[in-house]
């Protein structure tokens, strides 16, 4: 396959020429470097050259506590910090065999659709703004700020939540919040339709968009695509659905799909998701159950403030807890997790330690990334852009 | 509470698709297999993995057509260190499987994947990059996420947190 590495460059064939491409440039979405070799205005060659984020955060984990891995996992992909929290949590929880109660499960199921909402609000406004349409930007942040304070309002943190915890949620839910969640469940589908309005039939969006960075359905296969660039390629595949985690088998939801496998098919995919993920949070926060928020594990668990106020069992727990954290049963787990931009996944191995002998995070965009080059090559330099932010990268998540 | 003791007897886990037909095929290769936490680990030779991947990739009734991940486990000090993990995923059976193989210590190589699953171009860079594991027929086997002239391979366990001062 002649796209996964450089060609050397014949002596005397030098009609093309070598442009450098960030890190440093608005449409990479972080610090992506692409090395273009570019006839004209068309691409001959495209290299992604990764890496300028990389802070080594799989071996801090191997230094940190089970818990305090929690923390770690927001930073990886900042636009979806509680898909982080939830794949990580799951995957821990799967090692020590943990049963999350029902109202903890249907809380992530809600937070995480939320988180979908936002980070998905996040490729749109960008998206167009690197394509050209500067309104659509002001729209999305506008309901963005709406999700950002519900998730404020439950976790006291913006971005950085860190609101699940390895054996149910940080803290009860605040009054008046599901009022809130209610409030805008029922305003946002009429919002998706104002962004709906200035793309989707739009005749210069659909002329940067349609045919554009074309993928079929077996080269996202073969390349590891997931998530909505597949789906956009007509693989009907999402791990919500056919591999449910954490209770996602109660809700009743859609995956969209789109047969074209270009930039529009991939924005249709994710602009149906905001109108299905929001009709996951109505179905959450109507059913949600009652009960509790944690599991009944005391050794893995923190207490409630209370408790450990009145009861020496729980100070003692407390204490162990934070000080020399909890040992973790011998094994190895690999969980999925359906984030915004596709398969994420963390494969935790123990040693049945206190300390994680090992946390790999399989990244979505690593993987898509790779399509870059294939939907490229051969097509103006102008499109380049466009099929960036198709695949909707976050560099946090691919360097790690 | 607490996770249910593992499998660990071949004649049990026949059952599982991936089992069965890499144990067809050539049941010299299979070292072992486990089924642990719902989940089913293989364990193969090191010059079988390619034409494995190749066997479970094509086989028509449960096609493990997508490579979701490849990662590595450094096991400083014993010996063999590094143990290679595939995870397969099935997208038409929605089934998942983890290969695994073994490799010493000394200057660890293996057959690289990226002819089967063109995805696993970048996660053998990385592999190689962060552990130093050489995977033999890999299109472009460079550094990926260090700069190109770092020394070292920072996710073994040698490494220390903090890096060399």
């Amino acid at each position: 396959m002649a796209h996964l590495a450089p060609t050397p460059v014949e002596p005397g064939q030098d009609r093309t020429m070598i442009l450098n491409m960030g890190p440093h440039h608005p449409s990479t979405h972080g610090v992506l470097r692409l090395i273009l070799e570019i006839d004209g205005e068309n691409i001959v060659r495209i290299m992604p050259d990764i890496g300028y984020l990389h802070t080594g955060i799989e071996k801090t984990c191997e230094a940190k506590f089970y818990q305090q891995v929690v923390p770690l996992t927001d930073r990886i992909d900042y636009l979806c910090p509680l898909t982080n929290n939830l794949c990580y949590v799951l995957a821990v929880e799967k090692l020590l065999g943990l049963e999350i109660p029902p109202k903890a499960q249907w809380m992530r199921v809600m937070l995480n659709e939320l988180t979908r909402i936002n980070s998905h609000l996040v490729w749109l406004g960008t998206h167009a703004l690197d394509i050209g349409a500067m309104t659509v930007f002001l729209y999305c942040f506008r309901e963005r700020e709406d999700i950002l304070r519900l998730f404020e309002m439950v976790s006291g943190q913006r971005m950085m939540t860190s609101y699940f915890r390895i054996g149910g949620l940080a803290l009860e839910p605040p009054l008046g919040f599901f009022e809130k969640v209610r409030d805008f469940a029922r305003r946002f589908p009429s919002k998706v339709d104002e962004y709906e309005n200035l793309l989707t039939g739009n005749p210069i969006w659909g002329m940067r968009t349609k045919g554009v960075a074309r993928i079929t359905a077996e080269d996202a296969v073969a390349l590891g695509a997931s998530g909505p660039t597949l789906r956009g390629s007509g693989v009907d595949f999402d791990l919500r659905r056919d591999m449910p985690y954490s209770g996602y088998e109660n809700f009743k939801f859609k995956v969209p799909v789109s047969q074209d496998g270009d930039v529009f098919a991939r924005y249709i995919c994710r602009v149906q998701e905001l109108r299905e993920s929001i009709a996951i949070v109505q179905q959450a926060v109507e059913g949600m159950p009652e009960g509790a928020i944690k599991a009944d594990a005391p050794k893995v668990v923190l207490p409630d403030r209370e408790k450990m106020k009145t009861q020496m069992e729980a100070l003692i727990y407390h204490f162990k807890i934070i000080t020399e954290g909890f040992a973790v049963p011998e094994g190895e787990v690999y969980q999925a997790v359906e984030s915004p931009r596709g398969e994420m996944g963390y494969y935790v191995v123990s040693d049945g330690t206190a300390k994680p002998y090992r946390v790999h995070m399989r990244a979505a965009c690593l993987a898509n990334l790779q399509l870059l080059p294939l939907m490229c090559e051969g097509r103006l330099l102008a499109d380049v852009v466009a099929a960036i932010g198709s695949i909707d990268i976050v560099l946090g998540e691919i360097d790690r | 509470m607490g996770p249910q003791p593992a499998v660990t007897d071949l004649d049990q886990l026949k059952g599982h698709p991936a089992i069965a037909k890499l144990l067809a095929w050539n049941s010299a290769v299979v070292e072992g297999a486990k089924f642990d936490r719902e989940e089913v680990t293989v364990s193969l030779e090191r010059s079988a993995i390619r034409d494995a991947c190749v066997l479970l990739r094509d086989d028509p009734d449960c096609p493990f057509n997508y490579l979701a991940d490849l990662t590595c486990v450094d096991w400083f000090p014993a010996e063999p260190r590094f143990e290679v993990v595939y995870h397969l995923l099935s997208i038409p059976k929605k089934e998942r499987v983890r290969l695994k193989v073994r490799l010493d210590g000394g200057s660890p190589s293996l057959d690289s994947v990226t002819p089967v699953w063109p995805a696993a171009n970048y996660f053998e860079r990385e592999v190689f990059d962060l552990f130093g594991v050489r995977f033999a027929g890999h299109p472009y086997l460079r550094r990926l996420l260090m700069p190109e002239d770092w020394e070292g391979h920072p996710l073994r366990k040698d490494y220390p947190v903090e890096g060399f001062r």
